[in-house]
């Protein structure tokens, strides 16, 4: 008894201490942490079960304690009380029993002298400096040689462009979400960079350009990465042999370094996740103190770094999916712990709905709302977006243009296609030649302004001139039969039952008729989308369908492009299929009816919520559009975690400056066999648990680090790794980095609790320590020193390639297919 | 021993009335005038080409679907003494008298009969009422889709069939689970289980969600099972080890033995061969084989050989030069070198043949005896009709700038020196000294100079090339691409020195007598992923829709039209049956919700099962009428509405072009839920008896509109009545349907 109360004062004691860098007086309370020197493994699971973890193995009554946080939690941490020496954890047990229905024990806990002041200022001033010189050599692995090469490395090609559009303000377009870029460009801009550099292919030389603060930035962020996994593993396995191993492996593998050293999305995004793993296990590891401050502040800067992860790459989406399924679960213990009433695990839900839905998606519409404030002038971007779009940035034409508002009878209109990339519908004098449908005049879309763009729209049964001042103008609207005139021949808009000329299950469109005279072919059904009949037609904002009125099929383009006859313009078809493509809508863009009063183009400005959904299509069609060829070299996710194959950086000659994003194979093949490991490991475990096995406490301890811990970190490596697997788009290595660094993390928890099972297996005490001790210093140097093998894939080389025996690289080149 | 001897020989028959009517009104409902229309309807088109294959053993490639459901309807052509010579190309077409049209039909019919009684036993196994049972057998009965689908050459009937099967097998499975382990009955149902699974991804890969959902339930029991510890270690692991065996391992050994027996039926070459490798065009009767038979093994040096690529995207082809030469500028203002051309040619020709030479040596022939060239040599290739070499330099080729142009070399005499050596890299060599092999051997050419690679681009020339496929040298290979790999399909040793003589030589073809053979693994291997492989022309379909639609049954398929009159088939769900099925997946869905927050609360609505029976799922179907417990409930919204939801929504996921008719597995499982849910509403919420009957007196009308619904449906389904345009006009129920109405 008097054992288990001092050893929970123990616990208790070490929450004054800050854990963390930045930790705050309320933030530490939550973070109460015992850590122990490699030299001495012991391991004290008692905070880390504290919460929702062990929940469903606590008996109802102490539920209401340890929610209150006035108990130290000694429940869960009974049999996980794992320690080396056995002598000193045999009361664990007991001490979970007696003392938790004890109540009064807590204040009498909190009055008790505090022991060994010396010894815990001695223990937290080395785990300062542990953190410190994790994150120092981080740091000065990431920073050093930073400015080398000075040009353009693979994809900074793209990136650093982007980051000098938003300081030159010109629209562009991509098919990430805009925050990664945003902040490139911030980095320039506050290190001096004037957006004045092209970045137009990978080799160019950056002269006088200042591209270190962009560099800097990245590497950075990238830096960070190391302290919050070693953070992350420390909070989840509680243990600092484990934690500096998963620091070790991150900070001496080549790939993670290479990609953090360039004006890549990669580091941005990656510190989103981790931060957001982080803070979502310190959020966890609060649990039992809810509606605290630091709860609040976890749980909402989870939310900040979803936001954020989300805001980068839509890749960001497997963390929320991780976070979601982490606050699912802890929703579904506090749903199910009776002691709380409905109303509590209502503002639960409240709160986290508030925290983790509402701030994300404010904060990523905010960066919607910068992005396109920034943004406003005309630049490479704009054919992506619609014309009502266009009208926004200053620069395009259609910017401060004034034309009619709604469509009548005797305009001259141009037509666009709503799928980007497909252009006005457009005709021209040729005929189609002999062989293909009818010879008569050929009807294309056209991506460029042109006068054969030019159409009138006139009624289908009368010939007369609209424009006749005399008549009354009459408005073109949903459902009404009309013509299409083609301005510079007077031909009409025509479509019969010939095939098209590329697709073939297509009608052929032609322009047809001497003066506007055609025949019944000519008439065509106007429809808006999702309109009721009657209502006008906008310009830019109406999107129109054109029914040929006899065959019923839908004027669109095929997209195809025509041979030399038709001077590779598209194709334009009509389709029997009535089905909803973009590709067989239209919208009007100018129109000129000099009856009709012009009104500013501003009116027809599209709010910002559509801003917001047309640019998300774009987003989304973009990266569907990103497919790979058949006869193409492309990575297969199968590649990633055997570190099959690199990628270029830079250089391809003896001569070149080469830098090649590879992973460190010691590192990487680590984590494949602590995968496999972990699987058959856990599998063992669970199999054993379910047919009622009876683990030694020790054990039992390791196991649930095992399970819960690791179990967290292997969902992410899942969650941000098999999804690959099913994606159409073309992929690239280093979308594996972000499952790299779950499996990393896993890797420590693994290695240091298998290290420890071994050690409890031997019976000398002193020849365990020896062993664990052993155990993970080899570990440690053995990655280290694959680090010194293989630090010119990263810092970069020059000379001969790996074949000849005076390469950096001689002999190192153990897969065939790594080419350096 | 002779114990059996001392008891009299009993058999007690137990003959559920039942079952036997609902099939006889299934058999009546599928099989009536099943021979009518006597002309191709719909996707028979599709389906009759490849029974005809099957007819006269001609190999065939089809990516939809493994080949089990194709020998399927094979085997009705083969009973019915079908010769297979009837041209499927136009639905609408009519039959000739060489069709046996009744028996083509009559399996897809009968499994689809089948599947009534077997909603019947599947509610009965998870332990509903009679009448539950009773109902879902009925509704499966009126199905008009179901109908149509089953009564017509098509597999989605075969398909739902065994995927009750495997449901209802396995459910009798765990039913006899508790009482009888390791009984023969146990072990029949269990094998049953596996083999009906294996059966329905043989049929159409969509199978396979099936598979995974009763093996996913199978999962869990066993979990469930090894944390019983009543159990001894070792009867435990007996249990799992029969479980892996039956479900695992039987069904992989059925998989194979469907592509065993169908490539033992399809031995023939035929129109698909070009698809596939050399070697498996090698094995098949005539084609290739005709022509490689009896070439020499290994190549030598002097050898003539012609080089095909692996890949064979966007088709097929052969390495080819010709007498042109590249254009000395393209379109685009770049130049070139002007030298031969080199491409890849989709045809035999006489210009696809290369001679390998010794670049240390003048001649090209074949010495005695001949050197076999090795993995590692450097070679040279000759072209044999221009007798050029096969050269690559830094020239941007003429379409894939970032590549090398190859080219057959010219000596413009302006310093462009040849570059035409070949170092040959075998990608599947044994050992490092291995021999280049005729047929077997996949090797790349690496260029010594620039160590580029050989490469198909897979881009069309323009007009000047021929409309040929591009050939280029690619400098920055990463790893292996089968579009870099070439193997070699004819060849012969080459015996002639002078260049019009190795001319006639050439044209004459290669004849020897040697037989070589695949193994089975190595051509299953190969024909399931070109199977996968395989891309269908992804065209847009009249019919087709989107997963969206078929729920809320927004869409339908014109089947066929009488060449004459208006009747026709359509394929159309029965609109009361669809809408009160997706309810019924509401309903459920809400209603597990609710129990599940309410059970977290503590409050359970439905009872927990006993101890007893904790392990399996329930049993005693009548022990408690009325009022079935929680797990029984899972169990079974576990079975339908996951079956429904795995046979529905990877759907969203796939990319090919869709139609109605992949709803109908799902389909099939809603309707099963439908009665579930009913039962569940009248036992649980219907508190009092007044409101019991009244719940009972609101099915009866619902049922008596279903099957008014079926009936006037009824002319669609069957296609016997021909409407007039009116009554056809009134049944449009909905904008989307596209009922055929004739113009008079």
């Amino acid at each position: 008894m008097l054992c288990a109360t001092s050893r929970l004062l123990a616990a208790r004691t070490a929450t004054a201490l800050p854990a963390q860098p930045r930790g705050r007086g309320p933030g530490a309370r939550c973070r109460r942490r015992e850590l122990h020197f490699p030299g001495h493994p012991e391991l004290d699971l008692d905070d880390f079960l504290t919460g929702r973890l062990a929940r469903p193995s606590v008996p109802v009554g102490r539920r209401a304690i340890l929610r209150r946080g006035r108990m130290p939690p000694a429940v869960g941490g009974g049999p996980a009380r794992s320690e080396l020496r056995p002598r000193r954890g045999r009361c664990g047990p007991q001490t979970a029993r007696v003392v938790g229905p004890d109540e009064t024990a807590k204040p009498a806990a909190r009055s008790r002298k505090r022991p060994g002041w010396g010894s815990r200022h001695f223990e937290a001033a080395g785990r300062w400096a542990l953190l410190a010189l994790v994150t120092l050599l981080s740091f000065a692995t990431r920073f050093h040689r930073l400015d080398e090469p000075p040009h353009v490395c693979w994809d900074e090609t793209h990136f650093g462009k982007m980051g000098s559009y938003y300081i030159n303000r010109t629209f562009f377009f991509d098919v990430h979400p805009p925050l990664g870029k945003m902040l490139i460009g911030l980095a320039g801009y506050l290190s001096g960079y004037d957006g004045t550099f092209l970045f137009q292919k990978p080799g160019d030389k950056y002269e006088h350009h200042n591209y270190m603060g962009m560099r800097g930035f990245c590497a950075f962020l990238g830096s960070l990465l190391v302290p919050f996994a070693y953070l992350i593993v420390l909070e989840l396995s509680k243990s600092l042999p484990a934690a500096l191993l998963t620091a070790a492996l991150l900070t001496f593998d080549t790939g993670c370094l290479t990609l953090s050293q360039y004006i890549l999305l990669d580091p941005i995004l990656m510190f989103f996740i981790m931060a957001a793993m982080l803070s979502m296990v310190k959020y966890n590891s609060c649990a039992n103190r809810p509606f605290s401050a630091p709860w609040w502040f976890w749980l909402s800067l989870t939310g900040v770094n979803l936001a954020g992860a989300l805001g980068v790459k839509f890749v960001g989406l497997f963390i929320i999916l991780q976070v979601g399924w982490n606050t699912i679960s802890d929703l579904w213990h506090l749903f199910g712990d009776l002691s709380l009433s409905v109303v509590t695990v209502g503002k639960h839900l409240t709160a986290r709905i508030l925290c983790l839905i509402v701030l994300p998606l404010t904060l990523y519409t905010a960066t919607y709302a910068v992005h396109f404030m920034v943004l406003n002038k005309s630049g490479p971007g704009d054919g992506f977006f619609s014309s009502a779009f266009q009208a926004r940035l200053s620069g395009n034409n259609l910017h401060n243009a004034s034309i009619p508002e709604h469509l009548a009878y005797g305009s001259v209109i141009t037509v666009k296609n709503l799928r980007m990339a497909i252009g006005y519908l457009h005709s021209h004098r040729h005929l189609y030649p002999e062989g293909i449908g009818a010879r008569q005049q050929q009807v294309t879309t056209y991506l460029h302004k042109d006068y054969n763009n030019l159409w009138i729209i006139k009624k289908h049964n009368t010939n007369a001139d609209p424009l006749d001042p005399s008549l009354p103008v009459e408005f073109v609207r949903h459902g009404d039969i009309i013509r299409l005139e083609h301005k510079e021949t007077s031909r009409n808009l025509h479509s019969h039952y010939h095939e098209a000329p590329l697709t073939r299950k297509h009608y052929q469109v032609t322009g047809y008729g001497i003066n506007g005279t055609g025949d019944s072919n000519d008439f065509w059904r106007i429809e808006v989308v999702n309109r009721k009949f009657g209502n006008r037609i906008k310009v830019l904002r109406s999107r129109i369908r054109l029914i040929h009125l006899v065959t019923g099929c839908v004027l669109g383009s095929s997209g195809k492009v025509l041979p030399k006859w038709g001077w590779e313009q598209l194709e334009v078809t009509c389709t029997p299929y009535l089905k909803e493509t973009l590709n067989s809508i239209w919208n009007v863009e100018d129109h000129i009816n000099p009856k009709l009063p012009n009104i500013s183009l501003d009116v027809l400005q599209p709010s910002f919520p559509e801003v917001l959904l047309e640019s998300h299509m774009v987003m989304i069609r973009g990266n569907n559009g990103l497919k790979p060829k058949d006869n193409e070299f492309t990575s297969k996710p199968w590649h990633w975690p055997v570190n099959y194959q690199g990628l270029r950086f830079s250089g391809i000659n003896d001569t070149d400056f080469r830098v090649y994003l590879l992973g460190n194979p010691v590192v990487w093949w680590l984590n494949l066999l602590s995968i496999a490991l972990y699987l058959l490991l856990g599998s063992i475990i669970a199999v054993a648990v379910q047919r009622g096995a009876h683990l030694p406490a020790e054990v039992e301890g390791l196991t649930q680090v095992l399970l819960r811990g690791g179990g967290q970190l292997l969902l992410g490596w899942i969650l941000h790794y098999f999804p690959f697997f099913l994606m159409g788009r073309i992929l690239y290595f280093h979308h594996y980095f972000p499952a790299m660094l779950f499996s990393s993390m896993l890797t420590g928890i693994l290695w240091d609790t298998l290290l420890r099972l071994w050690a409890w297996s031997l019976a000398s005490s002193s020849l365990a320590r020896g062993l664990y001790v052993v155990g993970n210093l080899s570990l440690l140097l053995g990655t280290a020193y694959s680090f010194y093998l293989f630090h010119p894939l990263a810092y970069g080389m020059v000379g001969p390639l790996a074949q000849d025996p005076r390469s950096p690289m001689a002999g190192l080149r153990w897969l065939e297919s790594w080419d350096f | 021993m002779l114990g059996f001897l001392k008891h009299p020989v009993v058999v007690t028959a137990d003959i559920n009335l039942n079952v036997v009517a609902l099939t006889a009104m299934g058999l009546l409902s599928r099989l009536w005038q099943l021979s009518y229309p006597r002309a191709v309807v719909f996707d028979e088109v599709y389906y009759g080409q490849y029974i005809s294959f099957y007819m006269k053993r001609i190999f065939f490639l089809d990516g939809s679907g493994p080949p089990f459901g194709h020998m399927l309807l094979a085997l009705g052509g083969y009973l019915g003494g079908f010769d297979g010579n009837f041209l499927w190309n136009r639905i609408g077409a009519e039959y000739s008298s060489n069709v046996p049209v009744w028996s083509l039909r009559l399996l897809p019919a009968l499994t689809g009969a089948l599947s009534v009684p077997m909603a019947y036993q599947i509610l009965s196994e998870l332990g509903f009422s009679h009448c539950a049972a009773m109902g879902a057998a009925l509704l499966m009965l009126i199905e008009n889709a179901l109908i149509t689908q089953s009564r017509l050459m098509l597999l989605e009937s075969v398909l739902i069939f065994f995927n009750l099967l495997a449901v209802l097998s396995y459910l009798k499975f765990s039913n006899s689970q508790k009482q009888r382990p390791f009984s023969p009955s146990w072990w029949f149902w269990l094998t049953l289980t596996g083999v009906a699974c294996s059966c329905a991804v043989g049929v159409k890969y969509v199978g396979v969600f099936t598979y995974l959902l009763v093996l996913a339930v199978a999962g869990v029991h066993a979990w469930h099972l090894i944390g019983d510890r009543s159990l001894s270690n070792v009867s435990v692991l007996c249990h799992l080890l029969a479980r892996a065996a039956a479900l695992l391992v039987v069904p992989a050994a059925m998989y194979l033995l469907f592509f065993y027996v169908h490539l033992s039926l399809v031995y023939r070459s035929g129109p698909h061969d070009q698809i596939m490798s050399s070697a498996f065009q090698a094995s098949l009767e005539g084609g290739l084989a005709r022509i490689t038979q009896g070439q020499p093994l290994e190549v030598a040096y002097g050898s003539q050989v012609t080089l095909k690529n692996v890949l064979g995207k966007p088709v097929p082809c052969w390495l080819h030069s010709h007498q042109s030469t590249y254009p000395m500028i393209y379109e685009n203002g770049r130049g070139s070198s002007h030298q031969q051309q080199v491409t890849c040619y989709p045809f035999k020709d006489v210009n696809n043949w290369w001679i390998v030479k010794d670049p240390g040596r003048h001649q090209l022939v074949v010495s005695n005896p001949p050197r076999p060239v090795r993995h590692g040599d450097v070679v040279q290739l000759v072209h044999g009709m221009t007798t050029r070499f096969l050269n690559t330099h830094d020239v941007a080729a003429p379409l894939s700038p970032h590549s090398q142009e190859v080219s057959c070399y010219v000596d413009y005499n302006i310093s462009m020196p040849s570059q035409n050596l070949w170092r040959l890299d075998i990608v599947n060599r044994d050992s490092d000294a291995g021999v280049w092999k005729t047929i077997l051997s996949e090797v790349r050419l690496v260029h010594v100079n620039t160590s580029a690679v050989l490469k198909l681009s897979g881009a069309h020339l323009p007009d000047w090339g021929f409309r040929q496929l591009e050939v280029v040298g690619e400098k920055l290979s990463r790893g292996y691409h089968e579009s870099t790999v070439w193997n070699v399909e004819e060849h012969r040793y080459g015996k002639s020195q002078e260049q019009k003589e190795r001319e006639v030589e050439l044209h004459s073809p290669t004849q020897m007598d040697v037989h070589r053979n695949l193994s089975f693994l190595a051509r299953f291997l190969e024909l399931q992923w070109r199977m996968l492989t395989a891309k269908s022309d992804g065209s847009e379909h009249k019919y087709s829709s989107s997963p969206l639609d078929w729920v809320t049954l927004d869409t339908s398929i014109a089947y066929w039209l009488h060449p004459r009159t208006s009747a026709q088939i359509h394929l159309l769900g029965n609109v009361v049956i669809w809408a009160s099925a997706s309810l019924a997946t509401v309903a459920y869905t809400l209603l597990l919700f609710w129990y599940l927050l309410r059970r977290r609360r503590k409050i359970c609505d439905l009872p927990e099962e006993t101890k007893m029976s904790r392990l399996t799922s329930p049993v005693v179907p009548e022990a408690s009428p009325g009022k079935y417990s929680w797990l029984r409930w899972v169990l079974a919204g576990a079975l339908c509405a996951g079956g429904w939801a795995v046979n529905y929504v990877p759907f969203f996921l796939m990319e090919k072009t869709l139609f109605l008719y992949h709803y109908l597995p799902a389909l099939t499982f809603q309707i099963l839920l439908l009665p579930v849910v009913l039962q569940h509403i009248s036992d649980h919420l219907c508190r009092t008896q007044l409101l019991r009957s009244l719940f009972g007196a609101l099915l009866v009308a619902w049922y008596s509109c279903a099957c008014h619904v079926f009936n006037t449906l009824r002319p669609l389904t069957y296609g016997d009545k021909s409407l007039s345009p009116s009554e056809l006009k009134a049944l449009r129920w909905k904008d989307s349907w596209d009922i055929l109405i004739r113009k008079y």
